[in-house]
């Protein structure tokens, strides 16, 4: 009962509270081969290792953007690159204050007997891969549970597999000194209201954090990554100050203080509608025992993907765009993005595609 | 939300927050009429109304007092009785803003096929009961729910249906304008070093709260009334740095930001212990999103029986005595008690082994 406590015990915590500093947060790069092709077809780019190097390159060699983030998530494949000069991709995040993140889970797969609900699996060998990826660097460690809003969903059966998939995950990297970031996805589509998600998302994280509880797991040494909460992307938007209303108080009612930050993620939102979110959450003047940030993918990257279009002489133009969103993100954890960043081209569009399938 | 918001939410979250006044706390006065009956006769005072309705009047005139005290748990009884002078004691805290509360449980039954492991009894009519609690003053409810530690306890069945009662108890106490303590006590007997009190209390407090979820219960409408975490009764003591240090970890582990305050069980610590301890925690160094203050029983009217011995000539000095436990209290709610409020009295221990109320 209580939690194992790993070897690793101090440096988790150690490295769960320096992920949550205040200013800074987690570029989410660790698109696996088949999505980044996505993003790189969406720009005419082919989907060769060499390309898929040259943009992490292009993102995690931009001058002055790694003083803003804390940890960058990484698939396999980056894990093991380097540079064009032969400098390893670990190397040049540590050196700029960043920790390496490694996202180790393979994919969902349709739960038997449901209206198309999942669980996520990797739990095969997880441990040994992620001692492996602790020796090549990785501090913290992803994997992402799906659920969705509907008539029926979600079901008990998907939320209570989901919870567990996630705390056993969750257990096995704190024995392997990995920081895990949990991660249970609510779906944005729908046409359900902002109370609906909110109802929803405390379910979900309640039946998470008993699950933690279950298995061990060491707050002190974990983060968590959920959506915010939102309409359904079929339902009016509302304000963002209505967001962080409900988001927040969504979480003080199921997180834990031990939990030392939570790492938003975008889930289809705009760069701009995302920063501003997360601003008005910090802003909110109400008891937030963790600090709020970003764990971005597709809110950090967009416009530095249009920009750079695949072409080296558009990569000036697209890193001043990855810093400017880099920045805009910080301010937001501080509560202090006055919503002037320079919005280049797609900083304003939606992200979302429906049935989002990475 | 998944909390249900019925028409008093506005009003639970209010006085759950006021309940939670750093510097103040609760007088735990419920004690059932057997129960008190031990304590009276302990100082050789016969167990009858009056001499109940006496001790209680002694506790809510006491001068001063009251200002240490954001809440009173009653017993059925004391909710309709008065002072000498007739006024009702319900009028007494209200004027002094002291919220009257209600124990509502009707005591632990056992769980057939455990080890002495048990249950809490007093679903029937709640809902009607709480209706005319709160037409009577009261505007929160206690209700104990109790674990304990052994080679194969508490089982997963006892965690369970304890915090389901604790969840059901207090979802229809917020239906009808009562804000709910949750109290999940574990024992503190047996021979269990702290690190074992600490892995209990929070598998015991997750069950809780996800118990409370799913019961739809407004968390800001709610109170926790748990133990410390301490060593077994029958373990060597530990400084009240350490059982602060594992007691406040134990609950932000388990205890979401939501709840608004944390008032612990005394649970058979002498008066001084207990203070101290609590001053220890608001002492400590570290984020703590819920205050943390009291709701003593025997905490805070040992001395104060004592030295009332059922005489009216002892009444001013017993009055005294409670006060002096009470600003003790509500000093260390702020982490500012430096000790030195303990009699001879203050500082003898309350534990019972097997305690029953």
């Amino acid at each position: 009962m209580s939690c194992f406590i790993s070897k690793y015990a101090d440096e988790l915590a150690k490295n769960a509270a320096y992920i949550g500093t205040p200013g800074k947060g987690i570029l989410a790069a660790d698109e696996s081969t088949g999505t980044i092709g996505k993003r790189l077809s969406s720009i005419n780019v082919e989907n060769v290792e060499d390309n898929r190097r040259a943009l992490r390159e292009l993102l995690f060699t931009t001058p002055g953007a790694l003083q803003y983030l804390s940890g960058v998530i990484l698939f396999e494949e980056t894990l093991y690159q380097k540079t064009a000069s032969g400098k390893p991709f670990v190397d040049v995040l540590k050196e700029g204050g960043v920790l390496p993140g490694i996202k180790v889970d393979k994919g969902t797969v349709e739960l038997n007997g449901t209206n198309g609900e999942t669980f996520t699996q990797g739990l095969d060998g997880l441990a040994q891969r992620c001692q492996k990826y602790y020796e090549a660097g990785a501090r913290f460690a992803k994997w992402r549970a799906v659920l969705k809003i509907s008539a029926n969903e979600p079901t008990e059966l998907a939320i209570q597999e989901n919870a567990n998939g996630l705390a056993m995950y969750a257990a096995i990297c704190q024995q392997c000194g990995l920081v895990p970031i949990v991660e249970p996805e609510i779906l944005v589509d729908g046409s359900h209201d902002i109370k609906k998600c909110a109802a929803v998302t405390e379910r979900v994280l309640a039946a998470c954090y008993k699950a933690l509880n279950d298995h061990h797991v060491m707050l002190e040494g974990t983060l968590l990554k959920p959506n915010m909460v939102t309409p359904g992307s079929d339902s009016l938007k509302v304000a963002p100050e209505v967001i962080a209303e409900y988001t927040v108080r969504a979480l003080q009612r199921t997180v834990p203080a031990a939990v030392p930050a939570i790492v938003f993620l975008s889930g289809g939102q705009s760069e701009e509608e995302a920063t501003l979110n997360l601003n008005a959450m910090n802003k909110l003047q109400t008891k937030k025992p963790w600090s709020l940030s970003f764990s971005f993918g597709r809110a950090l990257q967009q416009s530095t993907l249009k920009a750079w279009a695949g072409k080296e002489e558009n990569v000036k133009k697209a890193q001043d765009a990855f810093l400017v969103r880099c920045k805009a993100n910080s301010e937001a954890t501080l509560g202090t993005y006055k919503g002037d960043a320079k919005i280049s081209e797609g900083a304003a569009e939606s992200l979302h595609v429906k049935d989002y399938k990475y | 939300m998944s909390a249900f918001v019925g028409k008093y939410a506005e009003e639970l979250i209010k006085n759950a927050k006021y309940i939670a006044t750093p510097g103040k706390g609760i007088l735990a006065a419920d004690e059932s009429t057997g129960t008190i009956g031990k304590r009276l006769s302990s100082i050789n005072v016969e167990n009858i109304e009056s001499n109940r309705q006496a001790l209680r009047e002694l506790l809510f005139t006491s001068p001063n007092a009251l200002s240490c005290l954001s809440g009173v748990i009653l017993f059925e009884e004391t909710l309709y009785q008065k002072t000498s002078d007739g006024k009702p004691f319900v009028e007494i805290l209200e004027e002094n803003n002291v919220i009257p509360g209600i124990k509502v449980d009707k005591g632990t039954v056992e769980i057939a096929g455990t080890n002495g492991e048990t249950t809490t009894q007093g679903f029937d009519s709640l809902g009607a009961r709480c209706q005319q609690y709160y037409k009577a003053g009261a505007r929160f409810a206690k209700w104990r729910a109790v674990l304990k530690i052994g080679p194969n306890e508490p089982s997963e069945l006892a965690i369970q249906q304890n915090a389901q009662g604790l969840a059901r108890y207090a979802i229809i106490c917020q239906e009808n304008g009562l804000v709910p303590i949750v109290e999940p006590e574990v024992l503190t007997d047996g021979p269990h070093d702290i690190k074992k009190c600490a892995a209990v209390t929070e598998t015991v407090l997750a069950a809780v709260y996800k118990a409370l979820n799913d019961h739809h219960v407004l968390l800001e409408g709610t109170l926790l009334k748990p133990n410390m975490v301490t060593p077994g009764s029958d373990s060597p003591k530990v400084a009240q740095e350490v059982i602060a240090q594992y007691t406040v970890t134990a609950l932000r582990r388990t205890v979401p930001p939501a709840v608004p305050g944390i008032v612990f069980l005394s649970g058979g610590q002498s008066e001084e212990e207990a203070t101290q301890n609590l001053d220890a925690m608001n002492k400590l160094e570290v984020l703590k999103p819920w205050t943390l203050s009291f709701s003593f029983g025997r905490a805070l009217q040992q001395s104060t029986l004592k030295t009332w011995a059922g005489k009216k000539a002892n009444v001013g000095k017993a009055q005294e005595a409670f006060l002096s436990r009470c600003k003790a209290n509500s000093e260390a709610t702020l982490g500012k008690y430096s000790g030195g409020s303990a009699g001879g009295l203050a500082s003898e221990s309350l534990f019972v082994k097997g305690y029953k109320y």
